[in-house]
């Protein structure tokens, strides 16, 4: 048995050992005396949360396959072992080696969302390794950011050596190969970081310098260096069919929030929802052969034992190859006993006869997501959904035997009314009376009706980037409106309605949009105490409040501020191939409430066409796609 | 068709939870290919059932479950295939056929258990007198060879003072082991633990926490007493058969 970094009285007396031991089915064990580059990749979130994280897995098994190189584990350690660990000073250790990580070659986290900022910081604390990356030491790994967050990684500049824009199969071997180079050969931590700012898709930040206009934008973001790209480039894979998959993932001891196999069918998303950042930075969408799809289903219920299998993408029932794949999954599950979960359809008569024949009606509930009250602030949002769809699918739903219906809303939207926030519990009121126009006999008792509202967000890289967020009060006092709403429908009874907090939200935007200067209010709020901020019983909402007013930032700047186009944004550096042209046009259509096309429909030549692959290679011949590069 | 694996459970498994070895089971069955019975519905799930619970932090050479198989591979076959996908700190130890009858499950049948104690570095208790201390043999025997031996047992509901003497069947401490058989499963299940704490309280002192290693040795099912009123035990292990 390998040593293990903890006692038997810590393991014993903290919550869930078995998120500290390694261990598991298909972790990777390799001899450290032969391996050129250890890399340690963390989820700063609790072990539960990071092990359903599929990009982790594909990084992972990437980065093992290569022999010169062993890539490892960690997860935040959860507040329990946290105060040990500063209590005892023991250094935070990777799973498989149980291995200090401040041994490491690279740590890489990944950036899911901006409320693990703070557990970044723990991360770094606890492995001892200095939060300034200028502080940093040849003796310290190289640390490296990547995910949905290093699009704006603004926020986070002053704590990584580099981000990683895009997908991580692209340019992860040539950045090895480039560290291997740069070790056999001798240098300085400086002389690395020069030469992986060159490599594409690698953002160096401290070769970067932004500088300020008296009113806080930014007045200029250059490279301090001409050798080092002004721009830089979001990495894509070309053909997924071509790059490698987790066919053995790991299998967690204690149930974790994915416990099911994880079949990813497609990346990006063609529908342009103007409020969604994955639908702009993943395009062109591309699709995974279903064929494929079917051998790695096959391989991975063989390999793992799981019991469930799932498909992930952002919007399962475009993907085009769906009613092949879905016929080969239930046929298969019905086998091996699997269960199948189908995120992410629209409800239609297809995915309502899929859906009666993987699970029980009588248990489930129905998801659709409107996300806005009335039509005119759909088309504001590009949501191509109608009140018809919305009311037909519940329809036939109902029939179907189902009678519980989710109902994901946000509130805050740019253009927002009163009538379209009143117009929420207006929608759920006329489902409900689809359901009660069913004769008494052929129904299943009452309908539930659960409304779930979200405050919007403005995102990067989206066309609501410019938009001014709301503020925390006016959060509030919308979602009090949808519940006083509620209570004038005729079938309140049948409703229920769920609302979030408001502070994490506005924090959230804080951050999302916001540039360099942040990093010390970060550091602040860790230095009192903030960490596991996504959660609820963790977070505190004072001790950023001290945070904004002891670093003298206004968080007010960053959010409810409206920007103009003209505006240098924090993250303008970063091409994602949509281009910033784009997402004016569609900052302006929305004004117009104008809906605009999904890719299929017709190409808008929003600039992603440049890579020319997966939906943008069948519309080459598209004109207007050619324009925008 | 019923059949019965014992496996050895030690190393770093220990951290690992009943409820996530009854999960981890299930996965390791279906990677093993053997053709577990599930129940039926929208959420099927496998028929297996453990013989009794392990406690985190205890290591054990006589942990058991049922399962219900479509087919039959053999018992070195079931043992080859499912150490293949055991991780370290997990072994099978053998896979027998068992009666069908609902009587037989593993989990009605246990009577006892044995157990190996030891005590932690530093943790062991003090023995007397200063000048020539007992050892740790007679210092057991002697609180052995009480009439009864009182303690508190508690409940989630309840607490009630019970006498665990009659329900140490066999024990003997030898150098620094104590060795255990314990009424085990559903009517008195006595743990170790219990006894040890009797035995601080009975030298006078207090057991601090994490002072022991506990290790299962195995479990036994009692189909029979002798004329003289003696239990029979016989390991869960033999009540299966080889084929």
């Amino acid at each position: 048995m390998k040593p293990l970094a903890l006692t038997d009285e810590i393991l014993l007396t903290i919550d869930k050992p078995a998120r500290y031991l390694g261990n598991e089915t298909h972790g990777v064990i390799k001899n450290k005396e032969e391996i050129a580059i250890r890399f340690c990749m963390c989820f700063p979130d609790v072990y539960e949360i990071g092990m359903s994280h599929l990009g982790i897995q594909i990084l992972y098994d990437m980065f093992n396959r290569r022999e010169d190189t062993w890539c490892e584990r960690v997860y935040s350690p959860w507040v329990d072992l946290d105060k040990l660990m500063r209590q005892q000073k023991i250094p935070l250790f990777a799973l498989e080696s149980q291995d200090p990580v401040r041994d490491f070659d690279f740590l890489g986290i990944t950036l899911q969302y901006e409320m693990c900022y703070t557990n970044v910081l723990q991360i770094l604390d606890l492995a001892g390794i200095p939060l300034d990356a200028s502080e940093r030491t040849e003796a310290d790994p190289i640390v490296i950011g990547g995910g949905p967050c290093a699009y704006n990684p603004e926020p986070l500049a002053d704590f990584f050596d580099l981000f990683y824009i895009g997908e991580g199969e692209t340019s992860y071997p040539a950045l090895l190969d480039t560290y291997k180079a740069h070790r056999e050969k001798g240098g300085s931590r400086q002389d690395f970081l020069f030469q992986a700012a060159q490599i594409p898709g690698i953002y160096v930040p401290s070769l970067y310098e932004v500088t300020y206009k008296e009113d806080g934008t930014i007045a200029s973001f250059a490279p301090k260096n001409p050798q080092i790209p002004s721009v830089v480039q979001k990495q894509l894979v070309q053909d997924l069919n071509q790059v490698s998959y987790p066919t053995k993932p790991l299998i967690p001891f204690i149930k974790v929030t994915q416990d099911r196999v994880v079949l990813e069918i497609q990346r990006g998303c063609i529908r342009g929802c103007r409020f969604c950042q994955a639908g702009m930075i993943y395009r062109p969408t591309r699709e995974r052969d279903a064929g494929q799809l079917m051998n790695y289903a096959r391989e991975m219920l063989e390999a793992t034992g799981h019991e469930e299998i799932s498909l992930s993408s952002l919007s399962s029932s475009d993907y085009s190859q769906l009613p092949e794949l879905v016929d080969f999954l239930i046929q298969t599950a019905g086998q091996e006993c699997v269960n199948i979960s189908l995120p992410s359809l629209r409800i239609d008569a297809f995915s309502l006869d899929v859906m009666s024949k993987v699970q029980d009606v009588k248990k489930t509930s129905l998801t659709f997501a409107p996300e806005a009250g009335t039509q005119r602030m759909r088309n504001v949002i590009n949501k191509g959904l109608t009140e018809e769809d919305i009311l037909s699918g519940a329809a036939l739903a109902f029939a179907g035997g189902w009678n519980k219906v989710k109902l994901y809303f946000m509130l805050g939207l740019p253009t927002e009314e009163e009538e379209d926030i009143r117009g929420i519990p207006q929608l759920a009121e006329k489902i409900a009376k689809r359901y009660y126009e069913i004769p008494k006999e052929q129904r299943n008792g009452k309908c539930q009706i659960t409304i779930s509202t979200s405050f919007f967000v403005p995102k990067p890289f989206t066309p609501f980037q410019w938009a001014a967020m709301d503020t925390q009060e006016s959060f509030l006092r919308k979602a009090h409106l949808v519940s006083q709403e509620m209570k004038e429908q005729l079938n309140r009874k049948s409703m229920k309605y769920n609302w979030h907090e408001a502070d994490v939200s506005v924090l959230e935007g804080v951050f999302a949009r916001g540039d360099r200067r942040l990093g010390a209010v970060l550091r602040k709020a860790y230095q009192k105490g903030c960490l596991y901020d996504s959660w609820s019983e963790c977070f505190h909402a004072e001790w950023w409040q001290e945070a904004f007013a002891e670093t003298g930032i206004d968080p007010a700047f960053y959010t409810s501020r409206p920007r103009s186009t003209e505006e240098i944004l924090p993250w303008d550096f970063l091409d994602v191939g949509v281009s910033k042209n784009f997402l004016m046009e569609e900052w302006e259509r929305s004004q117009q409430e104008q809906v605009t096309p999904n890719c299929r429909q017709s190409c808008q030549g929003c600039g992603a066409g440049k890579y020319r692959t997966g939906v943008c290679k069948l519309r080459k011949e598209d004109p207007s796609c050619e324009n925008s590069n | 068709m019923k059949i019965r694996i014992k496996f050895r459970k030690d190393g770093i498994m220990k951290f690992i939870g009943h409820l996530d070895m009854m999960r981890y089971f299930q996965k390791a069955l279906k990677r093993a290919q053997i053709p577990v019975c599930y129940t039926g519905g929208f959420s099927p799930h496998m028929i297996m059932s453990f013989a009794s619970p392990l406690g985190v932090g205890l290591t054990s050479d006589g942990e058991y479950l049922d399962v219900e198989v479509e087919s039959m591979v053999s018992c070195t076959e079931g043992v080859k295939r499912l150490n293949e996908v055991m991780p370290e700190g997990l072994e099978i130890l053998s896979f027998r056929k068992i009666p069908e009858e609902k009587s037989q499950k593993a989990m009605s049948l246990v009577a006892a258990a044995d157990y190996e104690v030891r005590f932690r570095l530093g943790k062991e208790p003090r023995l007397e007198p200063k000048e020539s201390p007992l050892s740790l043999s007679e210092a057991f025997a002697g609180f052995l060879a009480q009439p009864q031996i009182l303690v508190t047992k508690k409940s989630k509901k309840s607490q009630q003072e019970l006498d665990i003497r009659p329900f140490i069947y066999k024990a003997q401490a030898e150098e620094d082991l104590i060795f255990l058989r314990l009424s085990a499963g559903s009517v008195t299940n006595i743990k170790p633990e219990l006894v040890l704490e009797a035995f601080f309280q009975y030298l006078g002192q207090t057991m601090e926490p994490f002072s022991l290693l506990i290790h299962r040795r195995e479990l036994y099912a009692c189909p029979e007493s002798t004329e003289k009123g003696d239990r029979l035990f016989v390991s869960l292990e033999n009540l299966g058969s080889i084929f």
